[in-house]
């Protein structure tokens, strides 16, 4: 299914959450995300079903001011 | 200085973005002798992972971080993304900014008030970027907030304490809340004027990071809110209209 992760179209085989992250390779990363504008804590990511066209966020930490 | 729960002996708190080079920022907070370094969440590639190396090298400088919501527009932006900061950075800081005009960066502060309400009643630890204006601190404060982050000048503009009359007021009229004087900053005897009108502290980041050497410049925003706090302390005397001789009159020579 398609999905939108950080603004940009993408072809998912995952169903939940978790599985996105392994396939953009940042599994292991200290990464927050949210669904849809909706805050999902990492623990509950492997039970965060997706659907099509759903908007994933996937943030880092980064410089700011 | 006590921050909520911290207590923290440096006046000087640190941005972290638009440092020429990792390793000049790293310099930078060590010269600022800060022990407070603001950060931000983006968005994560997982061919860069820029984010990851990121959080190596702040977490090598040892210090608290305060994460922001900078580019968020609406309440529920800036609740997103303040869960999304707790987690990431294991921290109920959150330096909370609902921005309504992208001119000036200001604060929407209605936005901002509803905001600090809700995630003071989550147990967050709100440091609003906030204006001047005393209504809107009072409610602030009557949101949970027990920081206020008072804008000196717009974000990036460097024209340091441009309401001076204002901030005077707002300074005047919570003696007791910790205030920090965020953003606009651009020299280092800003900051020294800040700190000499009775401001806690100041958060600098464009004016350094974009120094010539930012390095040196940290080290001078360091000096310079040192000297500020030590002149509040020392109790500044009134400006006068007139002079005043500061030699004693009597006994002068010549005369009489």
């Amino acid at each position: 299914m398609k999905i939108v992760v950080n603004g940009a179209v993408h072809e998912t085989a995952a169903a939940e959450l978790s599985g996105v992250l392994g396939e953009l390779g940042l599994g292991d990363a200290v990464v927050s995300t949210a669904v849809n504008g909706e805050f999902v804590a990492a623990s509950v990511r492997a039970r965060t079903p997706l659907t099509d066209g759903d908007r994933v966020e996937v943030l880092a930490p980064m410089q700011g001011g | 200085m006590q921050l909520y729960q911290a207590t923290l002996r440096s006046r000087l708190l640190l941005g972290s973005a638009r440092y020429p080079s990792p390793a000049v920022l790293a310099a930078a907070v060590q010269a600022a002798r800060a022990e407070v370094v603001t950060v931000s969440l983006r968005r994560e590639s997982g061919g860069e992972r820029s984010g990851q190396a990121f959080w190596s090298l702040v977490r090598a400088l040892g210090v608290r971080v305060l994460p922001n919501t900078a580019g968020c527009h609406s309440v529920k932006e800036a609740l997103t993304t303040a869960h999304m900061a707790r987690e990431v950075f294991g921290t109920t800081w959150i330096k909370l900014e609902v921005i309504g005009e992208d001119d000036t960066l200001q604060p929407d502060v209605f936005g901002l008030t509803e905001a600090a309400r809700l995630l003071c009643a989550e147990g967050f630890e709100v440091f609003p970027y906030t204006t001047e204006d005393l209504v809107v601190a009072e409610r602030l404060l009557a949101a949970g907030c027990r920081v206020l982050m008072p804008w000196g000048a717009p974000i990036g503009s460097g024209r340091g304490l441009n309401n001076l009359f204002g901030l005077t007021a707002l300074r005047a009229h919570f003696p007791e809340v910790p205030l920090i004087i965020d953003a606009g900053l651009g020299v280092p005897s800003h900051a020294a004027r800040a700190l000499e009108l009775g401001f806690d502290a100041v958060l600098v980041n464009t004016a350094v990071a974009q120094a010539r050497d930012p390095v040196q410049m940290a080290a001078a925003f360091a000096l310079a809110v040192e000297a500020g706090a030590a002149a509040r302390l020392a109790g500044p005397i009134e400006p006068r209209d007139m002079a005043a001789p500061s030699t004693p009159l009597i006994g002068t020579a010549f005369r009489g």
